[in-house]
């Protein structure tokens, strides 16, 4: 049992959870996730370590609601426990010194990109940060991540709060104008990694992307979380999370994400119907 | 029913009853029913308790056969219990889904004769009575602490029975397991209809209740590496973390919606209780048409999960032909026997999607069997122009796991072999590393459950040895 011992909200769908895992505070580093398993009945869903304490012992979280084990975790309190919490998982972000690196965090991304580029930030790099998000409501960490940037670009889909785009654009601005950058890293949802992957490819600047693909174990036992990439397989939660992001095959990555679309449906409706909402 | 096509059954022998093959193909409750009271003490009166014993060099954790079933026709079933878990601190698996055909058996003197004494039916009659007792029968007299710690990683039937062993012998036992439960293949692999999960649970804390500690969620050499748990605390290292990386056939189409590896179909299944969906959180594919590829006892686990879910026609595709195929005869006869399609003879080379990136068909050659290969089976080679193609929904790969790298990788000083797994000695588990002993899958690639009880207990000896400083 993993004590919760803070949670705010971070938007009314995104939540904070600051939860008791001393060894894995320990030995968690950038770009890792853990595997939780919330009750009895739950599955195991994967969740980046967007931040760590090791002297307080604790672990930060950050998830989006938006299923069922999601929600009934946004339900958790400050005091409830996660049942089950393993990590960390997945090979830590390769951080060395590449000069000038972009980071790009949309959505719930900003969470896990937020530690890399606090690490890429210590190895001695300028890190110009690009944080994007559909609405000014799921904008989060903001102070934090210019505390770790030399350069923060703040972006909104429909222009509700600082700029109005996508994070596609600076981003090219911003390598049609920099010749030192040498590395990027996107982390958010699959399609917009996409797109920043198409977006570096003609300036030649290596591209990370963090990938999202669905898993059970997180050990590489099952085989749930493959996709492909140049010519191979590889399993995200071993192999990665971390990927060149001009190999990726998104199609079978936007595919099977989807494979449980209908099931997905059901679970939450059976759920709602189950569920008396705590306030 | 059985008889007939099994003429190696004697009729001598007390079949056991089970669940009829029209309504188990559509519950999970376990197929095999086990013997009742009379049932076991009438087969338990056909063993001539040999002088010889050959049976219990059959069995690779050494029961003393002959004298647990003496002590059953007797009705001493306190004393039964004790002789089995002297040897084996899983009796209640172990009757259930050891190869007994091919071990103890195999070599039973009235083998000769006709049917063999029913032993593993037996050995499960005594573990299921002894559980529905409490387990009070034994209470293990454990010898004062040694003092010294040992670090057992992976609950699997390996790790189980050294973490018992060791217990036993005085040692405080810490285990590691990755998953949220213990039990390895136990509990992840083999379908509740054919091993409930409550009996192996039950045995599970049997091991506890020796004074060892299992720690769940913790994946050794993500949280800590071997090299720290022997400078941290532990006095020695035993490595049971079995062979769960699975296998792919490497043809195209393999990553389409709805093709699964066996491991990821069985693990949905028994271990998150997918066929509990929506009651259960975890999804699952229900295929119409699903095909299990290989021919193992995986295969078959697969296949009948498949039947469970409410599949409408499901098929097992394998590549030689039914005489080469490794499950255990019982378990095809049951597939066969709920309606499981066999395919022999059937090689797939590519899997083919639709527009949405679902698979919905699969094109196998035809094969015909040509010289024996290295393994003594004959090889299967492509018949020319007999291709076929089969619609299917739902693909199942059932090939063969081998060893996660995860431990070798963060481990140095430890020999791994070009198929991954750890070399260690065959006799005493003992690797080249110090302090580090392993046994199971790990070491054999995937094999039973008894081999790995085996290698646990061999190697649960070694450490005892070395602990107590005669090595
Ligand atoms: C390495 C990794 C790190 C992640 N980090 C974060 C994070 O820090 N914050 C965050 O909000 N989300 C993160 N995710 C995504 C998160 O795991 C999913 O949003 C979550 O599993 C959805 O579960 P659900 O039951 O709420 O939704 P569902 O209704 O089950 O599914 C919604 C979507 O989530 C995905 N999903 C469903 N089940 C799983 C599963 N078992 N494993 C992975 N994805 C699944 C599917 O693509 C699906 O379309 C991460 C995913 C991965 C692989
Ligand atoms: C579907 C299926 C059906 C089978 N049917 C039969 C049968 O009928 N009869 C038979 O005799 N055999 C059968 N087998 C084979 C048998 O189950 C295995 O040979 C046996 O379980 C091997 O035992 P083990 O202890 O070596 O490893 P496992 O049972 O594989 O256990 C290893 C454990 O180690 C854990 N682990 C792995 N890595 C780490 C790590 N880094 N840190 C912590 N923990 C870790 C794993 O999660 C797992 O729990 C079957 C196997 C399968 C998959
Ligand atoms: S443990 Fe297996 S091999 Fe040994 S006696 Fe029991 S059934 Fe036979
Ligand atoms: S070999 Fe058969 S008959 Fe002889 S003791 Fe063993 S079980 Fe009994
Ligand atoms: S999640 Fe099972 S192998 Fe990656």
């Amino acid at each position: 049992m993993y004590k919760i011992v803070a949670k705010q909200k971070l938007s009314p769908v995104i939540d904070y959870f600051r939860v008791n895992a001393p060894e894995i505070a320990r030995k968690a580093q950038p770009g890792q996730f853990v595997i939780i398993r919330i009750d009895e009945t739950g599955e195991r869903i994967p969740l980046t370590l967007a931040d760590w304490d090791s002297k307080e012992g604790t672990i930060t979280l950050v998830a989006m609601q938006v299923g069922t084990s999601t929600k009934k975790l946004g339900c958790l309190s400050e005091g409830d426990t996660i049942l089950n919490l393993v990590g960390p998982l997945g090979l830590p972000s390769h951080i060395e010194k590449y000069g000038t690196v972009i980071c790009v965090g949309g959505g719930v991304g900003i969470a896990p990109i937020y530690p890399i580029a606090r690490g890429l930030r210590n190895a001695g790099n300028k890190v110009i940060s690009i944080i994007g998000a559909r609405t000014k409501d799921l904008l989060f960490w903001e102070d934090k991540m210019r505390s770790v940037s030399n350069e923060l670009i703040v972006i909104t889909d429909d222009g509700s709060y600082a700029r109005k785009g996508l994070v596609t654009e600076p981003l090219k601005e911003i390598l049609e104008k920099d010749k030192t950058v040498g590395h990027v890293i996107a982390i958010g949802p699959a399609i917009m990694m996409k797109f920043c992957s198409m977006t570096t490819k003609p300036f030649n600047v290596p591209t990370t992307v963090s990938l999202n693909s669905i898993m059970v174990d997180g050990t590489g036992m099952c085989g749930c979380c493959r996709i492909s990439i140049g010519d191979g397989t590889k399993f995200v939660c071993v192999d990665g999370p971390e990927f060149n992001g001009h190999e990726v095959d998104w199609d079978i990555l936007f595919n099977r994400q989807r494979i449980y679309c209908d099931e997905e449906k059901r679970s939450l409706d059976a759920w709602h119907e189950c569920h008396c909402q705590k306030a | 029913m059985e008889e007939k096509s099994k003429p190696k059954l004697n009729v001598n022998r007390v079949d056991m009853p089970r669940q009829d093959p029209k309504a188990r193909g559509k519950n999970y409750k376990e197929v095999a029913l086990g013997y009742t009271a009379a049932m076991a003490k009438e087969e338990a009166s056909r063993c001539i308790q040999c002088p010889k014993r050959p049976c219990v060099a059959g069995c690779p954790v050494n029961v003393d056969i002959p004298e647990f079933i003496k002590a059953l026709s007797q009705d001493k079933m306190t004393d039964a219990v004790k002789i089995l878990k002297s040897k084996n601190s899983l009796p209640g698996v172990c009757g259930r889904v050891c190869p007994q055909e091919s071990q103890c058996e195999n070599v039973c003197t009235l083998g000769r004769k006709g049917a063999p004494v029913a032993i593993g039916r037996l050995e499960r009659y005594v573990a299921d009575w002894d559980l529905g007792n409490k387990m009070k029968a034994e209470k293990a007299k454990l010898p004062p602490p040694t003092g010294k710690k040992v670090a057992v990683i992976g609950t699997g039937p390996a790790g189980l029975t050294c973490a018992a062993d060791l217990a036993k012998f005085g040692h405080k036992v810490s285990m590691f397991e990755a998953l949220h439960v213990a039990g390895g293949v136990l509990m992840y692999g083999i379908p509740e209809f054919r091993l409930p999960k409550h009996i192996v649970q039950a045995e599970i804390d049997y091991v506890k209740s020796l004074g060892v500690e299992i720690r769940l969620d913790s994946v050794t050499g993500k949280l800590a590496t071997i090299d720290e748990l022997l400078k941290d605390s532990y006095d020695a290292v035993f490595l049971g973390t079995g062979a769960g990386l699975p296998m792919f056939l490497n043809i195209p189409g393999e990553n389409l919606n709805g093709v699964y590896s066996a491991n990821e179909f069985l693990t949905r299944i028994n271990l998150m209780k997918a066929y509990l969906f929506p009651e259960y959180d975890t999804p699952i594919k229900i295929g119409k048409k699903v095909a299990v590829i290989g021919g193992g006892n995986v295969a078959m686990d697969s296949a009948r999960c498949a039947l469970r879910l409410g599949a409408d026609e499901v098929y097992i595709i394998y590549r030689r032909s039914r005489a080469e195929m490794p499950a255990r005869h019982e378990e095809a006869e049951n597939a066969e026997e709920e309606g499981i399609i066999f395919k022999f003879l059937a090689n797939p080379k590519k899997l083919i999607g639709n527009d949405r990136g679902w698979v919905t068909s699969m094109e196998c050659d035809q094969m015909e069997l040509g010289e024996p290969d290295a393994s003594g089976r004959r090889r299967p080679i492509v018949k020319p122009g007999a291709e076929f193609t089969i619609d299917v929904d739902v693909v199942v790969v059932a090939l063969g796991t081998t060893p996660n790298p995860l431990i070798a990788s963060t481990t140095p000083g430890l020999e791994t072999t070009k198929h991954g797994t750890v070399v260690a000695d065959e006799s005493t588990g003992k690797t080249v590393k110090d302090k580090v002993w392993a046994g199971g899958d790990i070491v054999t690639g995937a094999a039973t459950v008894i081999s790995a009880m085996g290698a646990g207990k061999r190697a649960a000896a070694s450490i005892d040895a070395y602990l107590h400083g005669n090595k």
